[in-house]
């Protein structure tokens, strides 16, 4: 489970004795029929990204038209995206959404995923699934009284801080997931460390900590992707100032601002999706593990 | 060293875990249990968030199921990408799911490509398909054309909008071929190798082998499927608005669900009455419905789950 990625696949049952000629073509045969599926999949899972992609590098003209690849190598379009004003602000604003947040998250996961998973206390059980229900609860369900009390009664509307202080109170996702990843990490350990005097945040910190790397670093790429994919959230909170604007949100904006522009929105578009990408490439190790975790297994 | 007595013992023990606690404790009272119910609170209010509330008995529920015209369009298209999306988006992770453990040629290669559109971010590849799919310019619809086939009108037309969100979803597969390639290399060798020797084919195999191992994460894709669906917002309310060619900026008013409230979804219902009608009792009530929606679902994931999320020691 931890190295899905790694994994080999499954070999191939071995052959029947005395399997002959017929059963070799046979495996041929599948190999082919899999792998032409396999490159069909592909195509649907790459294609978008190519068009996308090659749409942000035509002409103006030429992204009227109805061509697939693009005559002249438009680089400039990228530049003219970058140039925009406040496209380097939501930049800004994004990267400190989301590093802040992620931040925060974890600081303050930890511990109640910690007590979650090793303490004995009564209510824990109700604790979890309560976890479990705010984890499952729509932003929206809670919108209306939450934006009353950050906009009216604290007048921080037009800001990112009414997205990034409930970070710093235990993200339910977080929590969950990381509670799973520590009821990993056998009793014996932490008894160990209690043995040796270690107290209740030093066997934390110095014992459990270490061994929980990799569920937190999966908490913290899903609460960095969480924040920098967020739509809704700063819609509520940042729309009346663009100084706010993340990319998300600004990209829609950039997108009424040069309706006709396929080009210019593609190359927006291109630009806000390969951080996440990129991060990906760096992480991908932690990131699918933590999508196995999340749910299939205890 | 005086042994500490029981008691004294028990406090400490509870002050430590209080202590540990205490972020997601306070998160939970500030952040859920008073917004929820200061949300039942204000969907017997009127409150336009100027003149300060006032009772209003069961007008803002009366309102919302008799005379808000986007309530009862927005159900229907929850129900339709119930049982159309979250469906067709599980079989397909499953179909993608048992393809890469069967591809053993370029196995990372194909498992990475295969998993990339999942991280693209929703308003950015919600953006990209309204490009691919748009009636004039787009790539799809010029090669279907040139295949001597009739182009859909995609996100333009309310036949095809929701179908084209199908699309979109089933791009983003991912997660779901995560789970559950790693729920089928969990599948016993062993039980493989008998139905083969009793002479399985492979359609049997699946049926009588596969399935049954992983029912239980059939389910859980099945569940939180239905639950995400809940929370469905960013693609359908950004397909709507740019296959309008509604010119947006800030606070530009953009009744949601273009074309003809085929994209409308619960959450763009409380934004809509909260945010743009100023009807923060209404809002609240479509919360509520949302929240009961949610809950539904998610008891039913815990209690099947049951084995799923271990209880704890």
């Amino acid at each position: 489970m931890t190295q899905v990625l790694e994994q080999p696949v499954r070999p191939a049952p071995p052959l029947p004795y005395g399997a002959g000629r017929a059963a070799r073509r046979r495996a041929l045969l599948e190999w082919v029929a899999v792998h032409s599926l396999g490159v069909a999949a592909a195509l649907f899972f790459t294609l978008p990204f190519v068009f996308v992609f090659l749409t942000s590098l035509m002409s103006d003209s030429q992204a009227l038209s109805r061509d697939l690849v693009p005559h002249t190598w438009e680089w400039g379009n990228y530049r003219k995206v970058l140039d925009t004003p406040g496209f380097l602000t939501w930049w800004r604003n994004t990267l400190l959404y989301a590093g802040l947040g992620t931040a925060l998250t974890v600081v303050s996961s930890v511990p109640v995923a910690y007590a979650l998973a090793k303490f004995r206390f009564r209510g824990r059980d109700l604790s979890l699934m309560l976890v479990i229900s705010m984890m499952m609860l729509p932003p929206q369900v809670v919108v209306i009284p939450m934006y009353l009390f950050w906009a009216k009664q604290l007048d921080l509307s037009g800001t990112l801080w009414p997205l990034i202080v409930p970070m710093a109170f235990g993200d339910a996702f977080s929590v969950f997931l990381l509670r799973q990843f520590l009821m990993t990490i056998p009793n014996e350990y932490v008894d160990a460390a209690k043995v040796d005097g270690c107290g209740d945040l030093r066997t934390l910190l110095r014992v459990v900590l270490p061994m929980a790397k990799p569920g937190i670093a999966a908490v913290a790429l899903f609460q960095f992707f969480y924040a920098w994919n967020d739509y809704f959230g700063p819609q509520i909170y940042a729309s009346e100032n663009p100084g706010a604007w993340t990319l998300s949100y600004g990209l829609e904006s950039f997108k009424g601002a040069h309706h006709t522009d396929w080009n210019l929105t593609m190359a927006a578009t291109v630009l806000v999706m390969a951080p996440v990408i990129l991060v990906f490439f760096f992480a991908q190790k932690a990131f699918v593990e933590g999508v196995t975790l999340t749910g299939v297994k205890g | 060293m005086a042994t500490p007595t029981l008691a004294a013992k028990r406090r400490r023990a509870a002050l430590r875990t209080l202590a540990f606690m205490s972020p997601w404790l306070i998160g939970f009272a500030v952040f859920f249990a008073y917004p929820l119910i200061s949300t039942v609170y204000f969907s017997f209010m009127h409150y336009d968030g100027f003149r300060s509330p006032t009772w209003s008995g069961g007008q803002n529920w009366a309102y919302v199921f008799e005379h808000y015209p986007l309530f009862w369009p927005a159900l229907r298209n929850t129900l339709w990408l119930v049982v159309v999306l979250v469906s067709l988006r599980v079989v397909f992770g499953l179909g993608v799911g048992l393809l890469i453990t069967k591809i053993k040629t370029g196995t990372g290669v194909f498992r990475t490509l295969f998993y990339l559109p999942y991280l693209a971010p929703p308003v950015a590849a919600t953006m990209a398909f309204a490009f691919l799919l748009n009636p004039g310019t787009g790539p799809v619809n010029s090669v279907l054309e040139k295949a001597g086939m009739t182009a859909p009108g995609w996100f333009n037309d309310p036949a095809w909008s929701k179908p084209a969100l199908t699309l979109l979803a089933l791009w983003g597969v991912g997660d779901l071929m995560v789970v559950f390639m790693a729920a089928l290399l969990d599948v016993p060798a062993e039980q493989y190798e008998a139905a083969q020797l009793d002479g399985a084919s492979a359609w049997q195999r699946f049926r009588y082998v596969t399935l049954p191992n992983i029912s239980p994460i059939v389910m859980f894709a099945v569940v939180t499927g239905v639950i995400q669906t809940m929370q469905y917002y960013a693609q359908p309310l950004i397909a709507g608005k740019v296959a309008s060619g509604v010119i947006q900026g800030a606070g530009t008013q953009f009744e949601p669900g273009y074309p003809d409230r085929s994209t409308l979804t619960l959450p763009q219902l409380v934004y809509n009455l909260g945010f743009q009608r100023f009807d923060y009792g209404s809002a609240c009530v479509v919360a509520l419905v949302l929240f009961a929606l949610s809950m539904v679902f998610t008891a039913t994931l815990m209690r099947r789950r049951g084995g799923l999320i271990q209880a704890g020691d």
